[in-house]
């Protein structure tokens, strides 16, 4: 029972107030992380926000001027990358080109003292895997990029190791291909249960693939959380303007609230509106509201909102996207999915916009 | 699969031939009027005078003293090229893997050199290896011998001395093989379980054996045709071909087994490129991995 425990939780990674510095610059400052073992968990940020380097920590790649890094409870923070066991898929392919396909695969069979026939049995295995049997005795440079990145991952899952890092893996594919990896790689993830730590900036895979996103802005994390959590509750402004598409608004609240609660905002240049407070805002304190496009109404027959006046309406087949503009100046995007029903407005029109406070998150501005 | 750019190509337009060749003839003629035509009747010397026979090379590879030239000439530039080898490669990888600041520094290091006279590095050699030269100087005062030991005028010394001046030839080659290696390949081996040695042997080695090659035949076949260095730096009992030749023209003024001499060598020097052809890449020496 306890080996199975222990089993169960090899494949666990904890990062302990890791620090990097280069020079003067914090490339992560003080991020602590509970990978769960068998989870995706994907780190997201814009560039120098830390994320690669915290992989390469993981990795081996860099050490770490502060904090610890453990896998599977044991501290692995000064081990070599040879000796940590764990499967790295690169942002370019770096499939050795003097060897083959199947040479590759077996490469760290090789360096595990694995035979000569068990080598290549188990690579083929593995070509199985990511369904390219077929390519085994040709070159990498006859691939194409996704089956190149298909041969990398069979590469480091030949092993079995119970981590698989991923550094911007599908990035030099095209859009399409993108989005089939996508799948694939989950898929496979769940198929043969692997923990994977995958570095992305694009936000779109990481909420497609990861069953939680640690979204990282300088160096500090700025939220830990599943998809579905930081797309509808994000914490910081940071995250709600980093996740998908958000309006801002500037105001000043109507009275205090704790987080969570309830209150109403006085819009700059606008009118008195409900928002959920996101951190705590102290009475008349400075607010910045976060509303998603595709959270605003318009309300048919001018009942109580913001008057606004449609500047644009693009139309892009799934949605349609208006450009507003209120009477105080601010600018506002709003969405309208097809086939809804909802109340739809042509260019040049006046509309009344309206939202609940749930789909309004009001952040206090430090002043 | 990218196309391979045209050969000749200035403005984003391709050259006529007749443009191509204007352009190369004042060099090809230089080329033929000073080296091929002489070249071509030192050889036709070799052939006919006294009599047309093969008696001139007969006597080159038949008499011992002549093939122990040869023997030696060949042994020297093996050592040569080894050493110059086993001196350069580590140098090209921390160049390839160097920027800015440090890499002008070490590709300095590499080519003054390459841009001072032989002639200056070679006397540098002498002043360095003479009997009361810095290195005896040096020895004698740590007390690690007790009299001067006799440096120059010594295999070693001349093999030292043409790896130094021929390890130019030899980083060139390295450097732009290792520069074409991405940093993601020993990373991707590491990761997969490679030790930094198995990363070596098993990727970061078969990957610039071109360059190798290449470096290792450069400076192989400049070795064989060396004549300033160790014709200071050896004594007679180090002579090589070179040194032989000039020999018999200056000395003796025995043109046709000159010619002999030069035209065994020569024929050594073109089996060894067209054995090696495909490695001999020309454009690893103006920067193009």
């Amino acid at each position: 029972m306890r080996k199975l425990e222990a089993d169960r939780s090899a494949g666990s990674i904890a990062i302990e107030g890791l620090v990097k510095r280069f020079g003067r610059v914090h490339a992560v400052d003080g991020v602590s992380l509970d990978i769960r073992a068998g989870e995706f968990l994907a780190l997201l940020g814009p560039s120098g926000s830390g994320k690669t380097t915290i992989l390469m920590a993981i990795a081996g790649f860099e050490y770490p001027d502060e904090g610890r890094v453990l896998l599977g409870g044991e501290d692995i923070t000064w081990l070599p990358p040879n000796r940590r066991n764990l499967g790295m898929v690169f942002q370019r392919y770096t499939l050795f080109p003097h060897m083959s396909v199947l040479e590759n695969i077996a490469f760290p069979l090789k360096m595990r003292g694995v035979g000569r026939a068990e080598r290549e049995e188990r690579a083929r295995g593995a070509l199985r895997t990511v369904r390219l049997e077929q390519m085994g005795e040709r070159s990498p440079a006859q691939l194409s990029g996704g089956q190149q990145q298909r041969v990398a991952i069979a590469r480091a899952i030949v092993y079995r190791p119970r981590v698989l890092l991923m550094d911007e893996p599908l990035s030099a594919l095209d859009k399409n291909l993108r989005e089939e990896m996508q799948i694939e790689i989950k898929h496979l993830q769940r198929e043969i249960g692997i923990t994977v730590v995958f570095v992305t900036h694009d936000q779109t895979e990481a909420l497609t693939m990861a069953d939680r996103i640690a979204v990282l802005d300088q160096g500090r994390l700025q939220q830990l959380g599943a998809p579905r959590e930081l797309y509808e509750a994000p914490q910081t402004e940071f995250v709600a303007g980093f996740i998908g598409e958000t309006n801002f608004w500037a105001g000043a609240a109507a009275a205090a609230a704790a987080p969570g609660e309830a209150l109403g905002v006085q819009l700059d240049g606008g009118v008195v509106m409900p928002a959920l407070a996101a951190s705590p805002v102290p009475a008349g304190g400075r607010v910045r509201l976060a509303l998603r496009p595709e959270r605003l109404r318009i309300v048919a027959g001018g009942g109580e909102g913001v008057p606004a006046r449609v500047t644009e309406a693009i139309y892009a087949g799934n949605a349609t996207t208006l450009m507003l503009e209120t009477a105080g100046g601010q600018t506002l995007r709003l969405r309208i999915p097809a086939g809804t029903g909802l109340p739809e407005a042509a260019a040049g029109e006046a509309v009344t916009l309206s939202w609940q406070a749930a789909d309004a998150r009001a952040f206090a501005v430090r002043s | 699969m990218s196309r391979r750019p045209p050969r000749f190509l200035l403005g984003g337009r391709r050259f006529s031939p007749a443009a191509s060749l204007a352009l190369a003839a004042p060099f090809l003629l230089l080329l033929l009027v000073v080296f091929i035509l002489p070249l071509v009747m030192l050889l036709h010397e070799s052939l006919f005078v006294p009599a047309p026979s093969l008696g001139n090379y007969a006597h080159a590879l038949e008499e011992p003293v002549y093939l122990r030239v040869m023997l030696r000439t060949l042994r020297i530039a093996f050592l040569v090229t080894l050493l110059a080898l086993l001196l350069a490669w580590p140098l090209a990888w921390v160049m390839s893997r160097s920027r800015g600041v440090g890499l002008a520094l070490l590709g300095a290091a590499v080519l003054l050199p390459l841009w001072t006279s032989v002639l200056v590095r070679t006397y540098a050699w002498m002043v360095l290896l003479q009997r009361n030269g810095i290195i005896n100087q040096i020895l004698g005062q740590l007390g690690l011998v007790g009299q001067p030991v006799r440096l120059l005028y010594t295999e070693g010394a001349v093999v030292l001395a043409m790896a130094h001046v021929l390890l130019p030839f030899m980083v060139l080659p390295l450097y732009s093989a290792l520069k074409g290696i991405p940093e993601d390949y020993p990373r991707a081996a590491q990761m997969l379980g490679a030790s930094p040695w198995a990363t070596f042997r098993e990727v970061i080695w078969p990957l610039c054996l071109p360059g190798v090659t290449s470096g290792c035949l450069m400076v192989f076949l400049l070795a064989l045709g060396f004549f300033v260095t160790p014709a200071l730096i050896g004594g007679p009992q180090q002579m090589m071909i070179a040194t032989l030749v000039s020999q018999q023209v200056r000395e003796l003024l025995d043109w046709p087994f000159a010619g002999a001499l030069v035209g065994i060598l020569l024929a050594f020097v073109l089996v060894l490129v067209l054995l090696f052809r495909r490695a001999v890449r020309l454009d690893r020496f103006v920067g193009q991995a």
